[in-house]
């Protein structure tokens, strides 16, 4: 009796033994991660939060404001309320029209056509290189009051137009135009979509007697509904972050007159141009909500578009 | 591919349905590409025919531009163009390294306290960088990085890049478990079943990272912007903006001669590892 109580006691210390060898061996190996998380993410954040109830300038210490900068931001910076609007505006075109282009190109490209991976490709090269400067600048040109485009409306229109960047009337669409023009990446998470759609359902609605644009209504949509919503919380996402193009095509400014005042461009500014550390954190802080809600939305609803997992491809 | 085998329409609709629709796919491409197109162009064209000009084919190939725009700022392109390779190039090792590394332990090792570490690693994924940019600029301003590159390489060799580590830990886990278990039993340690198994097995996601670390690397803005000061320092894209800044609209074809050449190592990574870009997007999109 004793023996066998001395063997499982021996078993479970050397069982425990190798637990602890293991939880040594995983933690070895995701130090780097560790270090990095508390370093670049968490601490990060918890000083952020601390950094917007004070006022802070890099050069003298943190002085505590309390809830100063929230009220600031909320009662007394029009700004503030500028760079919201001009978010949302983006926003609300651009994030339709691209998803709307996105999916009617990969509608077309879905069907067995040939050469469709080269088309495929082609349209995807804006998205690779549209964040970039140097797409900014050439951006920038086009739309200049000598620029190309009202080269072309010339040519064509005999329509003499004026610079599109310096009119706060038209600068953010400009800016728009510019995010449609990237719907490659979209595109291609929708054409992974598509592929996903059993094709015996058209067949049998073509045999009903359904039409093109009855089987779009009735079968596309529906079943692509969650990879609609899924790009479309994406790009919102990504639309808070827009900060490149605002940044080169108005010079830094946000201009003319605030009409390109992306909310990062604003953060930035309250940050490195007037080392306003801790109302730009504030802002960051308010962001960091803003986003946190979509985000929240597109994770209650993964269920729904995680059957891609079981794609063969 | 081919879904839809149609019965009814003859053969001329199928015809005109082929070249309508390929019809439509070129015009589209070529008003999508026209503004690189035109550009590239116009980076041959000389000063005083630019603005007018919107043709895609230079008269001629003069690279004036190429050379005088090279040597346009105080310091040359050749400066900027080593920085931008130099950063981007660690900032691959350090994320191929370390987010493998991070993604070996969260796919293979059974640890105290794994699940809760990844929940934490996804979450994450969802935090923007504004948040924590501030912070970590006073961090690097304590450290005396400011106008180095240390700001834009450490972080990535102690795996910052949470989506990496994601899209690796998918495909970890992809990887069947009896060649690690058959290892065990051999003698192995984790390490080397991580070096001698599970690295050369994951080569396609090891080059999807490489390749997006690259790209993003090269394209990213913020963060040169606000940790490099020093012209000596800048990399590309913030060459090109004080380039656009200095010589206003007085040099738009060296302008985009420097462009150009500032988008070339991207379209040539594209030309080369187009389907595992493509199969990256489709399937991160999906799963990020």
């Amino acid at each position: 009796m004793s023996t066998v109580a001395e063997k499982n006691s021996s078993e479970r210390q050397s069982r425990s033994n190798a637990a602890t060898r293991r939880d040594l061996i995983g933690y070895a190996f995701l130090t780097p991660w560790l270090i990095g998380f508390f370093c670049f993410s968490l601490g990060p954040v918890l000083v952020s939060l601390y950094l917007s109830f004070t006022k802070f300038d890099l050069l003298s210490p943190a002085v505590w404001v309390g809830t100063d900068n929230y009220a600031r931001m909320f009662l007394d910076d029009p700004r503030f309320y500028q760079s919201l609007k001009v978010t949302f505006t983006y926003m609300t075109f651009e994030v339709p029209l691209k998803l709307a282009f996105a999916l009617a190109v990969a509608m077309v490209l879905d069907k067995a056509i040939r050469g469709g991976a080269f088309y495929r490709a082609l349209f995807y090269i804006p998205s690779l290189l549209g964040g970039s400067v140097a797409i900014a600048v050439l951006w920038r040109q086009l739309f200049e009051g000598n620029g190309t485009v009202n080269q072309i409306l010339l040519w064509a229109f005999g329509y003499k137009g004026e610079s599109w960047i310096s009119n706060p009337e038209t600068a953010i669409y400009t800016l728009v135009l510019l995010a449609v023009w990237q719907f490659g990446s979209p595109m291609i998470i929708f054409l992974a979509g598509l592929r996903q759609v059993p094709q015996d359902l058209y067949e049998a609605a073509s045999m009903d007697g359904a039409g093109a644009f009855r089987k779009f209504y009735k079968i596309t949509l529906p079943m692509l509904a969650p990879v609609i919503f899924f790009n479309m919380v994406l790009q919102i996402i990504e639309g808070f972050k827009a900060f490149t193009p605002a940044y080169v095509v108005s010079g830094g400014t946000g201009g003319p007159i605030d009409s390109t005042l992306f909310y990062t461009l604003y953060l930035y500014q309250e940050a490195f141009s007037y080392f306003r550390m801790g109302y730009a954190s504030a802002l960051a802080w308010i962001l960091l909500i803003i986003i946190g809600c979509f985000t929240g939305i597109s994770f209650l609803t993964s269920k729904y578009w995680v059957y891609y997992e079981d794609d063969p491809r | 591919m081919e879904k839809n085998t149609r019965t009814g329409p003859g053969l001329f609709n199928l015809l005109m349905g082929t070249v309508l629709r390929h019809g439509l796919l070129i015009g589209a491409s070529f008003l999508m590409l026209y503004p690189l197109l035109w550009m590239a162009a116009s980076s041959f064209k000389p000063e005083s025919i630019i603005f007018t000009d919107l043709s895609i084919i230079p008269p001629a190939f003069d690279f004036a531009n190429y050379t005088l725009g090279w040597n346009a700022l105080q310091q040359s392109f050749t400066v900027f163009f080593k920085n931008s390779i130099f950063v981007a190039i660690l900032v691959v090792i350090g994320n191929v390294v370390s987010c493998s590394i991070t993604a070996y332990a969260f796919a293979r090792l059974e640890f105290r306290g794994r699940r809760v570490w990844f929940v934490v690693m996804l979450g994450t994924l969802m935090l923007p960088y504004h948040v924590t940019l501030i912070p970590q600029y006073v961090l690097f301003l304590n450290l005396g990085w400011i106008d180095t590159f240390l700001p834009l390489i450490v972080p990535k060799f102690l795996a910052a890049d949470a989506f990496f580590i994601f899209l690796m830990v998918q495909f970890f886990r992809g990887i069947p478990r009896e060649l690690d278990e058959a290892a065990v039993l051999d003698g192995c340690s984790p390490w080397r079943i991580y070096w001698k198994i599970m690295m050369p097995l994951s080569l396609p996601v090891l080059t999807t990272t490489a390749i997006f670390s690259f790209i993003w690397t090269w394209n990213d803005f913020l963060g040169p912007l606000v940790y490099l000061n020093d012209a000596s320092n800048y990399t590309v894209p913030l060459a090109l903006r004080s380039f656009m800044d200095s010589t206003g609209q007085s040099a738009f074809g060296q302008l985009f001669a420097m462009s150009v050449l500032a988008i070339l190592p991207i379209f040539l990574f594209f030309l080369f590892f187009q389907r595992l870009i493509i199969e990256g997007v489709a399937h991160s999109g999906m799963k990020r």
